[in-house]
């Protein structure tokens, strides 16, 4: 029995939207609100399976549904490239779903989370598996609606009504840039369909406006800067499951539409527009990573550590760019293969990263730093699972986020032979800023996970958290086994990433991985460059058990508890442990200044004056202060000055439409 | 059968890098004794120190975590299996295939994440200073030291140190600006992550100039032990990085006999020796920096690596 798989892929996609209006009728109805996350938990995954299964089995399929507009259809594709983001999106949706059955029973708008989840993971499944502009933007938008409603669910707390208005603003930004992007690649005849895109591409005129747009909508949705603001307001006002989701999963689905429009329709690419991703790509990662680790809301670091990581994914997908304009196939898969793998790698770890910090949240109803503490003893496992995503997202060996970085540090390596000038001025510079954001991201979740959940307790909410539920840690461990298996074993997933690679920048690939001695991960050639995760585990592991045993035959066993030492003046306060401020300090003194302005007033008492010192801190936010505010201003000021529009008499009405028509059919006569 | 020599090589290697690591932090230890005139402590003292501390009772905080006990073991794992990757008497050992140089950086950063954790463990303010300025000097550190991996690897088409320290000692490589630039760099980066003077005194009792040594403060007994034989399998692993690399002279390869091997082994000794002379050397003649002068030192490295990476990307000649 040969069941096409997008046709199974597309039952079960209409079966969340059916769950989703049925959440929706049912509201009222607390059995069939409980319902909603044990179905969309198997639906999903079983997405997700059918994205695997399509990967490995390779191939592709297409069909045409009778929805939409009706002299277009709805077309849908089941690539090789489709696959890969399904299954991200199904197995992020079902991780996330399984993680709400256990945080779901206890939260307080239930009626305003359920029917958007399913919508959600529909909408995004629809993105990725969409064959034409109109049922892309479709789903595009409906994913932005239902994420927004989901951002909005809780709308009492304070901030979180201007965080949805400003991811609702942003949102429609980047659906003009796409929309916009999708009209100049459906060119005069009007083709939405995107096989009559391909078989148009060589023809395209502006191609290089529709990747300026196609990065400016994908990247607004992303979280490239300057246009990331709106990620550390929503991501975080979201509840934990739909914020894993935002950071995990739509932000890769908004790097599918890059990678669809840049590597896809538009044809081969020319080197000058990888200069322009490289560029922002890189600031990207570095100004994420400087904003994460001033935070002191943990769900807000982690929304800005979600930035940093997409500018990674984006400096991958440069080279890519770079290397595939000059015609270097091998080291265009090697930086594509980098870019895929990183995005798979963040769904992995952040998704487990919000998970745990949702659990917090939960436990003890502080997001802040500043009034968590100590909570390795009061939940051990979710302190050791979130300290398997931190290891994760700092690139440490053996975890996944080595091996992606690794790779795309491979693909710097290689882009000396890159004859274009600029680019062998920004390629080092990028890599620098790479490495630059590799160190940073290791000092923001030594902080974030030293300051939470280390130390001692800063309030009695922390004194008192208790571990969460089985399906909460369930979710986790999944996860967390994950990131260590990617880490251990990248040679398969590398390999199941082949297809979608040679689909996107052509080519042959990289050489299959399955077939190398040991396990070991040889991207170009052995004299190259080799990695072998396993045997690293292998003997990292062996290393320290062999010490440990050692020392405890040769040593003494034992072991004293005492209070703490703190050089003989040891201070039973909490209050004087390190705050996450204080931890920051001397990053803010290297790097604040320039980025920041950080500004730092300290005001003492004369000698002898018992009253209090006072510290504070001022940070400036450039993006805000020189972007946005001047264009909110100008935005005002016009809509003022439009405003007269309103109250115009009928004779100016008039002028006004027979103007209008005059100038309409002045450019239609130009048109033709 | 041709295998069986190398593996047993490999475990040569290890055992050599735990049996020697004592000494070198002994030998600078005298030599800066002898120049300050002092007659200083014996050059096997570290030894006796270490099993001194091994015999001695653990005393824990009562709030110290699983995390806090088990950090020493895997600072201690990490540092030696990136020990175990550097060529030092011999190249092309079958290990050293397994990780290349960013792997050594990334499994370095690895131990540096546990201890800064571990000094955040028991939550006094001192594990917090260390901690603190520890991730800001290896913020600087880190891409300094990927900057000097770029730039050796540019030059030898490969991430793989066997290859680089090949390359370097047979290539006619010459003396290249960029290779001068990197060496500087590479110091600039070991005194740093060593804790060394001028960016921390290892012999500091005043705990606010502390940045290594008040991560470590709450330790004790055979956990001491072991992050002081890991910080001295550190200075080893930098030394022996910096021999390798940049004086690749002597060295043996992959299946050689035991002559080329004695000679290696000789050669690996006398550029210890050399490398730790000319450390103590530098710690008495200057001074510590303050704290917030690192950044300006770690910087200058950066950019030096950067610059020398930047000049082997548009040089027009040798690179394929």
């Amino acid at each position: 029995m040969d069941l096409s798989l997008l046709s199974l892929a597309l039952y079960a996609v209409g079966a969340l939207f059916a769950l989703a209006v049925a959440a929706a009728v049912g509201v009222r109805s607390k059995v069939v609100l409980g319902l909603v996350y044990p179905l969309s938990a198997p639906i999903a995954g079983l997405i997700g399976a059918l994205g695997v299964a399509s990967l490995l089995r390779g191939g592709l399929e297409s069909t045409v549904l009778p929805l939409g507009l009706p002299w277009i259809g709805s077309h849908f594709r089941l690539d090789a490239l489709s696959a890969l983001f399904l299954a991200i999106v199904g197995l992020g949706g079902c991780a996330a779903s399984v993680y709400a059955i256990g945080s779901g029973r206890h939260e307080p708008a239930p009626a305003r989370v359920a029917p958007f989840f399913p919508a959600f993971l529909a909408a995004m499944s629809v993105v990725v598996l969409s064959d034409d502009a109109f049922t892309f933007l479709a789903a595009w938008e409906f994913m932005s609606l239902t994420s927004w409603a989901l951002v909005m669910a809780h709308h009492r707390e304070p901030g979180n009504t201007f965080a949805g208005y400003v991811y609702f603003v942003m949102a429609s930004f980047g659906t003009l840039a796409l929309l916009l992007a999708f009209a100049l690649l459906a060119g005069p005849g009007g083709h939405y369909a995107f096989g009559a895109i391909r078989a148009d591409a060589g023809s395209q005129r502006l191609a290089g406006l529709v990747l300026i747009l196609a990065l400016l909508g994908a990247g607004s949705k992303a979280g490239l800067a300057p246009l990331h603001v709106w990620l550390p307001l929503a991501h975080p006002a979201a509840p934990s499951h739909v914020s894993a989701l935002m950071s995990g999963v739509m932000t890769k689905v908004a790097i599918y539409g890059f990678i669809r429009i840049a590597f896809d329709l538009i044809g081969g690419p020319q080197a000058w527009w990888s200069l322009v991703v490289l560029a922002v790509a890189a600031i990207t990662a570095v100004m994420g990573l400087l904003y994460a680790v001033m935070q002191e809301d943990l769900k807000r670091l982690l929304a800005y550590s979600t930035v940093e990581n997409v500018g990674i994914v984006f400096l991958g997908l440069s080279l890519a760019l770079a290397f595939k304009a000059n015609g270097m196939s091998e080291a265009a898969a090697l930086a594509m293969t980098a870019a895929l793998l990183h995005a798979i790698n963040h769904a992995a770890f952040k998704s487990l990263l919000f998970f745990g910090a949702g659990s917090v949240l939960f436990a003890t109803g502080k997001r802040s730093l500043d009034a968590l503490g100590g909570l390795i003893h009061r939940m051990p496992a979710t302190s050791a699972l979130f300290l398997v995503g931190a290891a994760a997202i700092s690139a440490l060996p053996p975890f996944n986020g080595f091996v992606s970085e690794w790779l795309t540090f491979q693909a710097v390596l290689v882009s000396p032979q890159l004859p274009q000038w600029a680019l062998k001025f920004l390629t080092p510079a990028a890599g620098a800023m790479l490495a630059l954001a590799a160190a940073l991201a290791a000092a923001c979740f030594v902080r974030a996970f030293g300051v939470g959940f280390l130390g001692r307790p800063r309030s009695s909410e922390a004194a008192e958290a208790r571990e969460v539920d089985g399906f909460q840690i369930g979710a986790m461990a999944a996860l967390a086994v994950a990131c260590l298996l990617i880490g251990v074993l990248p040679g398969p997933v590398i390999d199941a990433l082949s297809p979608a690679v040679r689909q996107a920048v052509g080519g042959a690939g990289l050489a299959a991985q399955a077939g190398k001695a040991w396990l070991t991960l040889v991207p170009i050639s052995d004299s190259r460059s080799s990695y072998n995760g396993a045997l690293v585990f292998l003997f990292v592991t062996a290393s320290a058990l062999i010490s440990a045993s050692l020392v405890r035959a040769i040593a003494s066993r034992a072991v004293r508890r005492a209070p703490a030492w703190d050089c003989g003046y040891p201070d039973p306060r909490p209050v004087t442990q390190y705050t996450a401020s204080s931890f920051a300090q001397p990053l803010r003194r290297v790097f604040g200044g320039m980025v920041f302005r950080a500004h730092e007033t300290v005001e003492m008492p004369p000698p002898g004056d018992p009253s209090p010192a006072r510290f504070a801190v001022r940070l400036d936010d450039l993006v805000w202060d020189w972007l946005y505010a001047p264009i909110a201003l100008w935005v005002g000021k016009a809509a003022e000055r439009l405003n007269r529009l309103q109250f115009l008499t009928i004779r100016q009405y008039l002028t006004l439409v027979f103007a209008a028509l005059v100038l309409l059919l002045a450019m239609l006569s130009l048109w033709r | 059968m041709a295998l069986n020599p190398a593996y047993l090589l490999q475990g040569l290697q290890m055992a050599l890098a735990v049996a020697l690591a004592p000494l070198l932090t002994g030998l600078v230890r005298l030599v800066k004794a002898r120049l300050l005139r002092r007659r200083g402590p014996s050059i096997l003292q570290p030894y006796r120190d270490l099993l001194r501390l091994i015999r001695k009772e653990a005393v824990i905080a009562e709030n110290a975590s699983w995390l806090f006990r088990a950090a020493p073991y895997l600072i201690f794992a990490a540092t030696w299996v990136a020990m175990a990757l550097v060529p030092t008497f011999a190249t092309g050992l079958p290990f050293s295939w397994s990780a290349d140089l960013i792997a050594i950086v990334a499994l370095l950063g690895s131990a540096r994440f546990f201890q800064a954790l571990a000094g955040m463990d028991v939550g006094t303010s001192f594990g917090g200073i260390g901690s603190s300025r520890e991730v800001m000097i290896a913020s600087l550190a880190e891409p300094a030291m990927l900057m000097v991996a770029f730039t050796v690897s540019l030059l030898a088409h490969s991430t793989q140190l066997s290859t680089i320290s090949e390359t370097l000692q047979y290539s006619t490589v010459g003396l290249r600006i960029s290779v001068a630039m990197v060496l500087v760099a590479l110091i600039l980066v070991a005194l740093a992550e060593n804790a060394r003077i001028p960016v921390d005194n290892p012999a500091t009792h005043l705990e606010l100039t502390m940045i290594h040594e008040a991560m470590v403060l709450e330790y004790s007994g055979r956990h001491l032990a072991m992050i002081e034989f890991g910080a001295a399998l550190k200075l080893l692993l930098y030394v022996s990085l910096i021999g390798a690399i940049f004086m690749p002279v002597g060295m043996a390869h992959a299946g050689d006999g035991p002559g080329a091997l004695a000679i290696g082994f000789g050669v690996y000794l006398a550029k210890l020796a050399g490398g730790g002379a000319a450390l103590g050397v530098l710690e008495v003649s200057i001074a510590k920096m303050r704290v917030f002068r690192v950044p300006e030192f770690l910087g200058s490295a950066f950019m030096l690596g950067f610059l020398a990476t930047l000049l082997l990307f548009v040089s027009k000649g040798g690179l394929r």
